[in-house]
């Protein structure tokens, strides 16, 4: 018998290739798991919903649980609960700063520019930062530039 | 309520999105600065990725597939409003008819969140977070523009008084909507058109603007439609349509 727990786990081996780095489980994007005698059903909240990697994902997530040994293994998309932000685990905050990118910033469910221009430098730390894009090289990324190091870095969008 | 003034109110949605992302995506190369150059990419990728996933409530209801009414559909059957199908123009008609739209967006938006209808309620409000960073942007603009000079004044107003029109036709009231609201699926389209104008006046006052005068132009929610849709239409389904059968 296949656990929620033993699925979550499977799952940490899958990662959104736009952000390697991080696994389907610290971005936040399981909503929903459910197992039944040898069948398995996930849900995943996208973070966008024009995410090109969406449905990637889902087929390598239905890989990954196959491999379980699960006589079956769905997953949909959903969007209830809707993704937010605040979904990213601690983990996956500081992998994407390992990675280079800010997280974000946490959502309130309001936003305005002073809350985009928040960010603090992923390389040094500096708080001395300024706004160069609300929209980066995909969706959920921002583009922001360092006045301390001297080096532009990328933000995780609060959404 | 049979669904067919639903599915109606899904085509609708869908078709301003889709329109309104392939105009966007005219932009990719051809912006006025590298930065606009990612911003309207990603929000063409924004709009176009909402024209699919209204488009997938409608396959739910077993209305067909969403590629088949984004490629194979001609433009009589497209229902969207005529604002979205105008062409590029310049940068100044590009900025007043996406802040216009996406004004527009998030009041629908936050009316579609509290629908009857749950998988419309659910993904309205999943769209609402997104639709800010657009209304943003577009904010944004309309003040660069409307407190720079006196010629990036004028060309904005100039460009606000020819899109404004073509906005009012977004809230064209539909044939069935006494269905959506006797059911609760969506407030009528001229209370919609009310909460815009008190979004849309204060932003285009605050920027030095004045809020256009004019009559809507209708007829969008009909399948009709300028010359310009056929066009474009031309240009967005040639790909698919070579070859319908292909797997991609």
């Amino acid at each position: 018998m296949i656990t929620e727990a033993q699925i979550l786990t499977a799952l940490q081996n899958v990662h959104d290739p736009e952000i390697p780095t991080l696994s389907v489980v610290e971005l936040g994007l399981i909503a929903e798991v459910q197992v039944r005698d040898n069948a398995a059903h996930v849900k995943m909240t996208p973070t966008f919903a024009g995410c090109p990697a969406v449905e990637v994902m889902r087929r390598a997530m239905e890989d990954e649980l196959l491999s379980l040994g699960l006589g079956e293994a769905r997953v949909t998309v959903t969007y209830d609960p809707p993704w937010n932000s605040n979904r990213i685990t601690e983990e996956g905050r500081r992998k994407l700063k390992e990675f280079g990118f800010a997280p974000p910033a946490p959502y309130t469910g309001e936003l305005n520019l002073i809350q985009i221009m928040d960010a603090r430098c992923p390389f040094c730390n500096s708080h001395d930062t300024a706004l160069e894009s609300a929209f980066g090289p995909t969706l959920c990324r921002s583009i922001h530039y360092c006045n301390q190091c001297r080096q532009s870095f990328e933000q995780f969008k609060a959404l | 309520m049979n669904d067919t003034a639903l599915k109606n109110l899904l085509f609708r949605l869908a078709d301003d999105e889709l329109i309104t992302g392939h105009r966007n995506s005219e932009w990719t190369g051809v912006a006025p600065i590298l930065e606009e150059d990612i911003a309207l990419s990603s929000i063409a990728q924004d709009e176009i990725g909402h024209a699919q996933a209204y488009y997938t409530l409608l396959a739910d209801l077993g209305a067909g597939e969403p590629d088949a009414f984004a490629f194979l559909r001609d433009a009589s059957r497209f229902v969207n409003a005529q604002l979205c199908e105008l062409p590029t123009g310049d940068w100044a008609f590009a900025v007043a008819r996406q802040y216009l739209y996406d004004a527009a967006e998030s009041v629908r938006l936050a009316a579609l969140s509290r629908s009857n209808y749950a998988p419309l309620a659910q993904l309205a409000r999943k769209l609402s977070g997104e639709e800010k960073y657009h209304l943003l942007h577009g904010k944004t603009w309309i003040n660069h523009l409307g407190r720079g000079t006196d010629e990036s004044r004028a060309r904005l107003q100039a460009a606000l008084e020819s899109a404004f029109s073509y906005a009012l036709g977004l809230f064209e009231t539909p044939a069935d909507e006494a269905e959506l609201t006797a059911a609760n699926i969506q407030l009528p389209e001229a209370e919609l058109r009310r909460q815009w104008l008190t979004v849309v006046a204060p932003v285009l006052d605050g920027a030095g603007l004045t809020v256009p005068a004019g009559r809507a132009v209708e007829g969008g929610r009909c399948g009709e439609h300028t010359e310009h849709l056929a066009k474009l239409l031309d240009d967005m389904q040639l790909v698919f349509r070579s070859d319908p059968e292909a797997e991609w």
